[in-house]
């Protein structure tokens, strides 16, 4: 398969999250578009990698990108639990303050 | 199973029919492969925004990442395949789990016309975002493609030197940093998630409605 497919499937991806961050209302599905995202960007980084040249440039940037996620995963699930207690609500919207 | 997902189905079924037979008719079995991964990335991609239920679409990014972990396998690049189902699906995953769990299910929070509009909006601007970008560029492909050769060791010699041995600089630096990190982020999520003694005690005395 040439370097195109794995573009178009990456941009797919992409688009795919970026509907799943814009039309459901509920902080997790933001999670999960976001997830989306950055899987999107690491087939890329793998796809250029593979079709230029015989660096390990590209799948460097893809595990620092996979350590970045685990990192924003666990920071994401404890604002999530803590905006849940203090709103009662997984609304995006309805989190409007920082304090109580 | 509500009968608005009936027809979603069939089409998911007619998609992977078509990547499928793509996949077939341009390059065989790998093609096959590639067909079958690129159904299973966008086809969780696509479960996850239309189902209701929070855990059903959790469940289904279960298969976009294990999708873009045979991207990677047949890119060449095993460990970073192996690294992706190991922190994706065994870490990251279990994690959105627990932000499920821990949160209340609403069945009423997907609106058909926003996701129906969403996917029309966002998709036709990828696509013809893509149709400029694949008519005007000219992808620079190595003419002697090197093989496909996975080459851990490689990756942990680059990890862990400050120069390697063909003379580039490593990734020593950003692979302290990451450490440093993922120690920051670790301390603070705990911290930021952790009830205070004041939150653990008021329950009691209003009988535990939190």
């Amino acid at each position: 398969m040439g370097i195109e497919a794995y573009v178009a499937v990456s941009a797919a991806l992409f688009a795919l999250g970026i509907v799943c961050i814009l039309v459901r209302r509920n902080i997790l599905y933001v999670l999960f578009g976001i997830e989306m995202i950055l899987n999107a960007a690491n087939i890329n980084f793998v796809a250029f990698n593979r079709f230029n040249g015989d660096g390990l440039e590209g799948r460097m940037f893809a595990v620092f990108v996979i350590i970045l996620a685990a990192a924003e995963a666990a920071v994401a699930l404890a604002i999530v639990l803590n905006v849940f207690h203090l709103f009662h609500s997984v609304t995006p919207s309805e989190v409007d303050r920082l304090r109580e | 199973m509500e009968n608005t997902s009936r027809p979603f189905y069939a089409a998911l079924v007619v998609l992977a029919l078509v990547l499928l037979g793509w996949g077939m008719q341009a390059a065989h079995a790998e093609g096959l492969a590639f067909g079958l991964f690129a159904f299973l990335t966008i086809g969780g991609g696509l479960v996850c925004i239309w189902e209701r239920s929070v855990v059903r679409s959790a469940f289904s990014l279960l298969a976009t990442f294990s999708g873009v972990a045979g991207f990677y396998v047949l890119l060449g690049a095993d460990f970073i395949a192996v690294a992706q189902i190991l922190i994706y699906v065994g870490g990251i995953l279990a994690l959105l789990l627990f932000g499920v769990m821990l949160t209340p299910p609403d069945m009423n929070e997907r609106k058909l016309t926003r996701v129906l509009s969403g996917l029309g909006i966002v998709g036709a601007g990828t696509f013809w975002v893509a149709m400029k970008v694949g008519g005007s560029a000219n992808w620079v492909v190595d003419p002697n493609l090197a093989e496909i050769a996975s080459r851990p060791k490689q990756i942990g010699v680059g990890f862990l030197a400050m120069n390697l041995p063909d003379g580039e600089p490593g990734y020593v630096v950003a692979f302290e940093l990451a450490a440093i990190l993922l120690t920051v982020a670790l301390v603070a999520s705990v911290y930021i998630a952790r009830r205070k003694k004041s939150d653990l005690e008021e329950p009691a005395l209003e009988g535990g409605n939190a």
